[in-house]
């Protein structure tokens, strides 16, 4: 990697961290209804995947999405606008928090329903193996996401198939409330990948270069015809699952045990300790996603609402 | 008497079966330490434990399956479903299993549970956490309960557990902090299958459920200060369902408003026209009307897109005054 591709990797997982917590006061004025699910403390996960990647390679994820659209090149305008429900949103309003997706960028959706994206991403997979090309699906979901009948059944077809996808499981520790180890029967999860005789591997999702470095061999692997394999990416969300958890489920102490851990903190470390930025040069950085989430949001608040036809429209495909 | 809000009445009414039956218990996603994404639960893993107040994995098909199993075995399982949206992987579970095991065993085995599932839309959770499933359910073997008020909400859940059969509970979400009632100290119950005429009226009739049912009633308020009496019926019990208390209804008004919060077609509201048509075609002074959520594939997220998908007490109001002066 050059210079500014390092510079632009702390770039990306600082909007994130900027666009989030903008999100959550955007969220508490009631700007943003709904449901709110933050993506802070994982910003390494998604920006490592997404720079490991080829554009021809496909990445979809579940509901957890802000972080993989940014990544992929998404305006940082679009996002904040679809959180708002604006006519200017990624998906134009229709979608909101958990539904971002920019075909045109490969980024094929947030999911809302835990799970269910798993075997459409074999699905996509398949398609790329019957063309003969040699791209590979990434997909991410999370530790409770491997309790549901779609993650087995979809792993279990991928390697009888030997699909060129890389399953992605961000382990942060907790299925909404739930800790990984009252929910899952084994809580190494890439564990479960064997009972499919799965390659698998795990990585320190806190750390940006090693998911990248680590997704690179791997998705080289998949695309060499060796069938899918099965990333754990081990992480942790310093928010609660949404804006409305309390997070009752888990001690203060924890909370501060991991953000000690801070992927961004990780990241300026690695690279002023290796001398590919000085501090001031990071802090520049850090001036530049300010100024382009307040300007995100600048645009987005003064967006206007969508029409009212746009209710009924793309329920067909319109020819 | 006590007034509290519909999310309060059905976790009393779990409370009270918890302490009543030691043979119910309660499983789904968060239901325990967590209380419940809604709270639905909450206080009820520290007062029950965790062997009575179960948090599952998130797998909604094996809630549903180990549900039914405990329930051959003679327990009284509440099953919840975190999102009505979420029941599609139980769907084979409930229609394939649950509501045909009493059929094909003659009678032999039963499925004493319920499924609880939060419905419907208006707070702003988009495509996949404001659907309406109950026409998807509407299968012999299964009744299915829809609570407009918590005393409804209390009584009904109670008689839900205590039946012998599968009931699916449908509760609406946007209601549970919204919609309060009075709900007396001490036991009751309210059977499954009775409608409700919530309030009298002669010009017509208003047939609805859930928060619809909420909303007909302020609408028909507003439709008094104009002179036109509506009667509001709360159905409460979608299956099966109260024919003769519908038919009794509009063969005195003679006018028949279906209001529900799914989509039009194919939606709940086709089963009650279909009833008043062939059953009190002679008595109908105006086509049946139905007023009901857009044939859309879900609830968008905007703001502007929520309220035209949703029916509210205005729209309600606009299509009851047109059916008025028909």
């Amino acid at each position: 990697m050059d210079k500014n591709e390092y510079l632009n990797l702390y770039h990306q997982m600082v909007v994130i961290r900027r666009m989030e917590e903008k999100a959550a006061e955007l969220y508490q004025q009631g700007k943003i209804g709904g449901f709110l699910h933050l993506y802070i403390g994982q910003e390494a996960v998604s920006t490592g995947l997404v720079a490991a990647r080829k554009p021809q390679d496909r990445i979809i994820t579940a509901y957890r999405d802000h972080g993989v659209a940014v990544n992929v090149g998404i305006e940082t305008r679009a996002i904040i606008a679809e959180l708002l429900g604006k006519a200017t949103g990624i998906s134009k309003g229709k979608g909101g928090s958990m539904h971002m997706a920019d075909v045109s960028k490969n980024f094929w959706g947030g999911h809302a329903i835990v799970g269910a994206h798993l075997p459409i991403a074999a699905g996509l997979a398949l398609g790329d193996q019957y063309l003969k090309e040699d791209n590979v699906t990434i997909c991410m979901f999370g530790d409770g996401a491997t309790n549901i009948g779609f993650f087995h059944e979809a792993l279990n077809l991928s390697m009888v198939w030997k699909l060129p996808v890389l399953w992605v499981c961000e382990n942060n520790q907790y299925g909404m409330g739930t800790a990984v180890e009252r929910a899952s029967a084994v809580s190494e999860i890439r564990k479960k990948a064997e009972g499919y005789g799965m390659p698998n591997d795990e990585v320190d999702g806190m750390d940006v270069i090693k998911v990248k470095e680590k997704t690179a061999k791997m998705l080289a692997q998949i695309r060499a015809g060796n069938g899918p394999m099965l990333l754990e990416a081990h992480t942790y969300r310093f928010r609660g699952h949404s804006m409305g958890d309390p997070e009752r489920y888990r001690k203060p102490d924890e909370v501060s045990c991991w953000e000690e851990n801070d992927p961004i903190g990780i990241y300026r470390a690695y690279l002023t300790g290796k001398k590919l930025a000085t501090v001031e040069e990071l802090d520049q950085q850090d001036k530049l996603a300010e100024a382009e989430v307040l300007e995100a949001v600048e645009f987005a608040e003064n967006s206007p609402e969508p029409a009212p036809e746009e209710l009924f429209t793309n329920i067909y495909v319109e020819e | 008497m006590a007034e509290i809000t519909l999310i309060e009445a059905i976790r009393q009414a779990m409370d009270e079966e918890l302490a009543r039956d030691p043979d119910v218990f309660i499983v789904g996603e968060d239901v325990g330490v967590r209380g419940g994404v809604f709270r639905a639960t909450q206080g009820l893993y520290d007062k029950y434990g965790s062997e009575r107040v179960i948090d599952s994995p998130l797998a909604e098909l094996s809630i549903a399956g180990v549900g039914i199993g405990a329930a051959l075995y003679g327990m009284k399982p509440i099953c919840e479903i975190q999102f009505a949206d979420f029941i599609a992987p139980a769907f084979n579970q409930i229609i394939n299993e649950a509501a045909k095991m009493c059929y094909r065993s003659n009678g032999e085995w039963t499925v004493p549970m319920v499924f609880r599932a939060p419905y419907g839309g208006g707070i702003s959770g988009g495509l996949y956490h404001s659907q309406s499933v109950e026409a998807f359910f509407t299968t012999p073997g299964l009744k299915i309960v829809i609570p407009s008020n918590p005393y409804d909400a209390k009584g009904l859940l109670k008689s839900a557990v205590r039946d012998p059969n599968p009931v699916l509970f449908f509760e609406p979400k946007k209601g549970y902090r919204l919609i309060k009632g009075e709900v007396p100290e001490g036991e009751y119950t309210v059977p499954i299958g009775p409608a409700a005429v919530t309030r009298p009226g002669s010009d017509l009739s208003i047939f609805a459920y859930g928060m619809m049912h909420y909303y007909a009633l302020q609408a028909a308020e507003e439709l008094a200060g104009e002179g036109i009496q509506a009667e509001v019926v709360d159905l409460r019990t979608l299956y099966p369902v109260d024919r003769a208390t519908i038919l009794e209804s509009v063969r005195r008004t003679g006018k028949a408003l279906i209001v529900h919060e799914d989509n039009l077609t194919g939606g709940y509201g086709a089963e009650i026209a279909a009833t008043i048509a062939e059953h009190a075609f002679t008595d109908l002074d105006a086509p049946v009307r139905r007023l009901a959520g857009p044939d859309v594939p879900g609830v968008p997220f905007s703001h502007p897109f929520q309220d035209w998908f949703m029916v509210n007490p205005q729209k309600i109001a606009s299509a009851a005054r047109d059916l008025a002066r028909y």
